[in-house]
């Protein structure tokens, strides 16, 4: 080992000075590495409460369109622009439905160069289908209708909760959170094998949304189920959800990529994610579901349930009604019909006594919170709706289910259930984890709670189990325990946030029911760019997303700042800015500490200069110098649900809407903010998108104008690619929603 | 006086960088975040620095630090500079009186063998992590750019 004793004999002529060297190299690159692990703490915290906030943010703006569908009369404007998306599909019998899933007229062109399906599947096809999807082909609209007929016809038969066991040794590999990202799946498929009778497998809701890949997904996924129904498992998440995915994009995705038969491969996937199962037990002693649970959790209750009720969870379940088999199942039925049935329907919302006190009431408290703002709107239609009520009321009497029991009380007793088991699934669906005992509402998301260890402990015992696996949540590692590892949390995404943010994880789970983590991260990207490299893509990322929200609170910001600043001069200190701006913002982030990041304009005695504060941000808008300021704040500040509400509006699913629905969503949306927007200003707005003047908006026009652009990262885009390191640019121009 | 709004001003600081680890929001923080926290503040501690300082303000070995207890002695850290941050050119000498051959630029063999065998030795992991972040495509460690681009400047 002649190498070896050289070296060695070397190291002990070491000098004084090169040991000191070293010591001093040692303390300062730790120092390095703990601020680093600070940023990307805080780029985390960012990215999860925008997205939390975002996911609060849709189930408010559903629940307010809620509230105007059940104070509106049907002959209103604003109600028009939106009753369709709560146009559920009634209980109609089975032969309608695979008639409306009639796929048998719809041609495939000799030109198409996709995979071809043969029913029934076989395993070569769902493999082959896999590789298509590598290939970046699309599958034929036609094939879809059929895969997702058979598919509604596998769920329809199993339980909400899946009872599995890893009999024969059988390994059982489960997957987290995919949203949309196929490149992921394929990953998780090279390094673990396809689903397969010997290699089953669970994957465990939130297929869709966020990626660009998600209807392959799905297809991926039901095909496997198809094949192996014993050996491939789907646990419902909160994104298999249509309102949810309005906001997230997979509306958009299918749209987008199913131009002609895209609504009805929606509304066909609506009523398939109401029949995905709730949850999966395996061996007896181990539960997996997607969000996680409460203190009122039940499985008994839960296996009882009757799942596809729940549409979306975000929705009180729909109830039968007798005049719904007239219903034409079409999607363009006319609005007389159902309008009567919708009667029904919101006379019993308001005859449902205050729910339950254990919910937390956010639905109840969203919808007082709306009740003043829409009563001026609506004064001059109230009239009509108490007489259109009376009606109802007394047409619903003689509905056999009542009884000639006074309608309230009946309901009461029927809501009880409902709210009950609605409280469940929510639960179920869109609960956190936390350190704390006990169980409460969770507000960040506005859905579901969160639950402590106590709650865990207690869950187990009474349900006899030894291990929650849930998703739900990104985590850095893939993975994460808590709760005295009774809890494991996991997650298939990787780089959820942006390229490098994390790694994704599947779990391997034998006979021993030891869970085995196997982690991985996707992307070509992320081998080139070092640690350091990163984490400061993913924070410049997340900065910028930052600026964007603070920009867009100017106003409430200076206001804040005024109160700091007595003898307006324009300057507060650091701590003050930190202090206003948190009193704002209210994300809880570490300001002081980010102040770095934020602020670069800094007067020397460690002041900021406000004002200037807010030029140096300097976002660059289209010629916006006509429109009012106060607009394009809320314009920038609230651009997710704007979008939202354009594509809800876009009934034809065009990408247009004519000046009017645009006027009208504008309305919309200053109830909903409790704002006033002059006509005039709408109009500007208008004009400014519609240059060809034709009478339409193109939406995505619309919202791309308004996309907010900093100097600082357009300065810094150009640089890359000038030397060439720029990373995937479509990856830069992606925000998380806001 | 100004004393007195100047010892307002880091107990603010001292704070903010608390709280932001005060996951509980109860005052206390994980030990394991001590660390991290005192770097945060622009302190250049070694190993056996925070071994000391822990075991002064530590909660009799929950594993947890109280802010009453954190508060006051890293006052005193910061006022009296215990821990001064480290300049650049001094950070440049280091590497120079490493670089033996005078190369300009380190082998990941020669900065493995101080780092891991010298002062306050690195573990594996974390040698792993630094050279994965401190060397280029070429596999060298050109601790000029290194030094110029990595220097974090303190909070004010």
């Amino acid at each position: 080992m002649g190498c070896g004793v050289t070296k060695s004999s070397q190291f002990h002529k070491h000098s004084g000075k090169a040991i000191r060297a070293a010591v001093l190299i040692q303390r300062w690159y730790r120092q390095y590495v703990a601020r680093m692990e600070l940023r990307r703490r805080y780029t985390w915290h960012i990215f999860q409460s925008i997205e939390y906030s975002g996911e609060q943010a849709q189930i408010k703006l559903y629940n307010f369109l809620g509230y105007l569908m059940d104070n509106f009369t049907p002959a209103s404007n604003e109600r028009n622009l939106i009753s369709h998306i709560f146009r559920e599909n009634e209980v109609c019998r089975d032969a309608e439905w695979e008639r409306y899933f009639c796929y048998k007229n719809i041609e495939v062109p000799e030109i198409y160069s996709g995979p071809h399906l043969i029913f029934p599947l076989t395993v070569e096809q769902a493999v082959g289908l896999v590789e298509a999807f590598r290939n970046k082909k699309q599958l034929h609209s036609r094939y879809v209708l059929q895969l997702l007929l058979e598919t509604w016809r596998r769920l329809r038969v199993l339980p909400n909760i899946n009872r599995i066991s890893t009999c024969h040794s059988k390994e059982i590999t489960i997957c987290g959170d995919l949203h949309g990202q196929l490149e992921d799946l394929l990953l998780i498929f090279y390094k673990n094998g396809m689903p397969s009778l010997e290699k089953p497998y669970l994957f465990n809701g939130d297929f869709v949304d966020r990626g660009k890949d998600s209807i392959e997904i799905l297809l991926i996924l039901f095909s496997f189920m198809i094949v192996y129904p014993s050996d491939v498992y789907l646990n419902r998440g909160n994104h298999e959800d249509h309102i949810v995915n309005l906001r997230y994009g997979f509306t958009k995705e299918v749209l987008t990529k199913y131009k002609l038969h895209g609504k009805r491969i929606l509304k066909l996937l609506q009523k398939i994610f109401s029949w995905l199962p709730l949850a999966t037990v395996i061996d007896q002693k181990v539960l997996v579901l997607h969000g996680g649970i409460s203190d009122t959790t039940d499985l008994g209750v839960l296996s009882r349930v009757d799942r596809h009720n729940y549409v979306s969870a975000l929705r009180p379940p729909k109830k039968k009604h007798i005049s719904s088999t007239r219903t034409s199942i079409d999607s363009d039925m006319d609005e007389d019909v159902w309008g009567a049935n919708k009667l029904f329907q919101r006379r019993a919302s308001f005859t449902f006594p205050r729910p339950l006190v254990t919910r937390g009431g956010f639905h109840n408290r969203s919808l007082q919170d709306f009740s003043d703002r829409i009563r001026v709107v609506v004064v001059e239609d109230e009239l009509e709706v108490r007489r259109r009520r009376q009606s109802a009321f007394i047409s619903g009497n003689s509905r056999p289910e009542n009884e000639g029991t006074p309608i309230a009380s009946t309901d009461s007793v029927n809501s009880d259930n409902t709210r009950e088991e609605w409280k469940q699934i929510l639960d179920l669906l869109w609960s956190d984890p936390m350190t704390l005992d006990g169980c409460m509402p969770n507000e960040v998301r506005g859905g579901g709670c969160y639950w402590g260890p106590d709650v865990t402990e207690d869950f187990l015992n009474r349900h006899n189990l030894q291990l929650i696996i849930r998703s739900h949540e990104c985590k850095q590692e893939g993975y994460e325990f808590c709760h005295n590892r009774k809890v494991l949390t996991l997650f298939s995404a990787s780089n959820y946030y942006d390229v490098g943010s994390n790694r994704g994880a599947y779990v391997k789970l034998g006979p021993d029911l030891v869970p085995y983590m196997i982690q991985y991260q996707a992307t070509s990207m992320t081998r080139e760019l070092t640690v350091r490299q990163s984490v400061g893509r993913t924070e410049r990322s997340a900065l910028k997303v930052l600026r964007e929200q603070l920009f867009a609170h100017r106003s409430d910001l200076i206001c804040a700042f005024k109160k700091f600043d007595s003898t307006n001069a324009g300057l507060v200190s650091l701590n003050d800015w930190a202090a206003a701006v948190e009193s704002v913002m209210h994300l809880g982030l570490p300001w002081r500490m980010m102040r770095g990041q934020l602020v670069t304009c800094k007067t020397s005695d460690g002041t900021v200069d406000y004002h200037d504060w807010f030029n140096e941000l300097a976002i660059k808008g289209p010629n916006t110098d006509h429109i009012d300021q106060s607009l394009l704040e809320t314009l920038y500040r609230h651009r997710s649900t704007l979008e939202t509400i354009f594509r809800i509006v876009d009934t034809d699913n065009s990408g247009f809407i004519s000046h009017e629905d645009f006027r009208q969503t504008w309305k919309l949306l200053s109830v909903y903010l409790k704002m006033e927007i002059t006509d005039e200003a709408i109009s500007d707005l208008a004009v400014t998108i519609d240059s060809n003047q034709d009478g339409s908006i193109d939406i995505d026009e619309f919202m791309e104008a308004f996309r907010l652009t900093d100097k600082k990262s357009r300065l810094e885009r150009g640089r890359s690619m000038f030397m060439g390191t720029a990373p995937d640019l479509t990856k830069l121009e992606e925000d998380p929603s806001i | 006086m100004a004393g007195r709004k100047q010892s307002a001003d880091v107990h603010q600081k001292i704070r903010a960088a608390f709280d932001a680890f005060d996951y509980e929001a109860n005052s206390t923080v994980d030990v394991r975040e001590i660390g991290t926290i005192i770097y945060s503040l622009g302190c250049f501690p070694s190993q056996k620095d925070l071994h000391d300082f822990i075991a002064k303000v530590e909660e009799d070995h929950t594993g947890y630090i109280h802010l009453d207890k954190f508060l006051p002695a890293m006052t005193k850290v910061l006022q009296e500079h215990k821990f001064p941050p480290i300049s650049e050119d001094l950070l440049l000498q280091a590497f120079e009186a490493l670089d033996k051959e005078k190369k300009d630029y380190l082998d990941p063999e020669e900065l493995t063998k101080y780092m891991t065998q010298e002062g306050e030795p690195f573990t594996q992991e974390e040698m792993e992590e630094m050279l994965t972040a401190l060397a280029d495509h070429r596999n060298q460690i050109h601790y000029k750019d290194v030094v110029s681009q990595m220097t974090i400047k303190p909070d004010k």
